[in-house]
């Protein structure tokens, strides 16, 4: 790692405040990303803001018709929280998918929605779900949030406070993770709503979306088989090591298939 | 330079050590704490892992400022009045180690897995040690010793 001077934040206000007077300062919450990409000299922040222990920053609660979890919710404690599970079981199911226990007990949902990496997990969520991003400065819809590979809505200084889930009928997450890293090489987020049958995908693509053709006949007909004519364009998909972008367009179905089932047996 | 006070093994330090310094190497070349290994560096194999305030992190990949104030054990925290810990005498007697490297670390990830779950199936078991990797036991018996621990420690 480079150097940099490291400082516990104390406050949010704080911490919003330097970092809009630091251009070159990074927030640090979990650090599942950040210190990796530290340690590997790919970037170089003069000052890394710990918000990780920040009070304000902390809280699961049910409020409004909507769950409601501190950016810096680890998601260990998303998993086993009583709250979520009774309000958004298949958000808990989701948090208990990310990495490994070690990951779990040190990343935030704050900090996983904030990198927008394209295979992480939580994006699925907040996108299915309408989630909104309350920030130091405003609110964000899920909709204008995501913004492509590792791109977001928030601009510089802004801080992620909490992110409000309204409250699905019923919801289910279904993932191929990769074997090794566990990140999503295909993960499919099913909402049930007032309004209808919402869908998002991370991992396949260069960033979360939401499959609409998907979402219209889930809505006339909630099914596996309802999926079946349909497909994604494989040319919209990432290619690497790992897959291809026809394997990556078919396991978008699969996923979504076996998210409708596991919908349907919630 | 940032200053560090932390508690390991159940005894205060206080050191001064510079902002980038990860918690392993606050551990093994401040502390002389060499049972804590590092194995890949990038947070994948799990060798690394310690309890910080209860909980299993990997310390390759944690700030020692991060940890600051906080309550550490190490695999050298384990055994208590020249008894090994049962999750340590569970893999001595099972043989769930082979080269040793990846032992220390494993031993701190099953020790957290069975504070949450006392009771493992196989599957909350191999969910539970994917932050992990051995490369020589083919994990067979790995997961006896977790079985065993955990029997051993539910007798308690």
């Amino acid at each position: 790692m480079f150097e940099f001077n490291y400082l516990q934040a104390k406050s949010l206000s704080e911490a919003a405040t330097f970092v809009a007077a630091n251009p070159d300062a990074k927030l640090l919450a979990g650090g599942m990303t950040l210190i990796p990409t530290l340690k590997q000299r790919l970037a170089q922040p003069s000052h890394l803001v710990d918000i990780g222990a920040l009070p304000e920053l902390r809280g699961i609660e049910v409020k409004a018709g909507k769950l409601v979890l501190g950016a810096a919710t680890r998601h260990h404690e998303v998993a086993v929280s009583a709250v979520v599970r009774q309000a958004l079981p298949a958000l808990a199911y989701l948090a208990e998918q990310i990495g490994d226990p070690q990951v779990r007990n040190r990343g935030t949902v704050g900090g996983s929605v904030a990198n927008n990496d394209p295979a992480a997990d939580y994006p699925a969520a907040v996108l299915a779900l309408g989630a909104t991003m309350v920030t130091t400065r405003r609110e964000i819809d899920a909709g204008d949030y995501f913004q492509g590979m590792f791109a977001t809505a928030l601009e510089a200084g802004e801080i992620i406070v909490r992110v409000l889930f309204p409250l699905p009928q019923r919801a289910a997450y279904a993932k191929f993770p990769h074997p090794a890293s566990g990140y999503a090489m295909a993960g499919v987020f099913i909402a049930e709503t007032k309004t209808g049958i919402r869908l998002a995908v991370t991992g396949a693509g260069p960033g979360v979306f939401r499959w609409s053709e998907a979402e219209s006949a889930l809505t006339t007909e909630l099914s596996p088989a309802a999926l079946e004519k349909l497909s994604v364009d494989s040319a919209d998909m990432n290619e690497d090591i790992h897959a291809t972008r026809e394997y990556r367009a078919n396991l978008v179905k699969v996923m979504a298939k076996r998210a409708v089932l596991k919908l349907l047996e919630s | 330079m940032t200053k560090i006070e932390i508690t390991v093994n159940g005894i205060r330090h206080s050191r001064e050590v510079e902002d980038r310094t990860l918690l392993v190497d606050l551990l093994r070349d401040h502390l002389g704490l060499t049972g804590t290994h590092v194995g890949c560096d990038t947070s994948q194999c799990g060798c690394c892992t310690v309890h910080v305030n209860g909980r299993a992190i990997k310390s390759c990949t944690m700030l020692a400022a991060q940890a600051s104030g906080a309550e550490v054990v190490t695999i050298e925290g384990m055994a208590s009045n020249g008894k090994l810990h049962p999750v340590q005498q569970a893999f001595t007697d099972c043989h769930a180690l082979q080269c040793g490297f990846c032992t220390p670390g494993m031993i701190m990830a099953v020790a957290a897995l069975l504070k949450d779950r006392p009771h493992p199936s196989d599957e909350e078991i191999y969910h539970g040690l994917e932050g992990n990797l051995c490369r020589c036991t083919g994990y067979i018996n790995i997961v006896k010793a977790v079985k065993q621990a955990a029997h051993v420690m539910q007798g308690k």
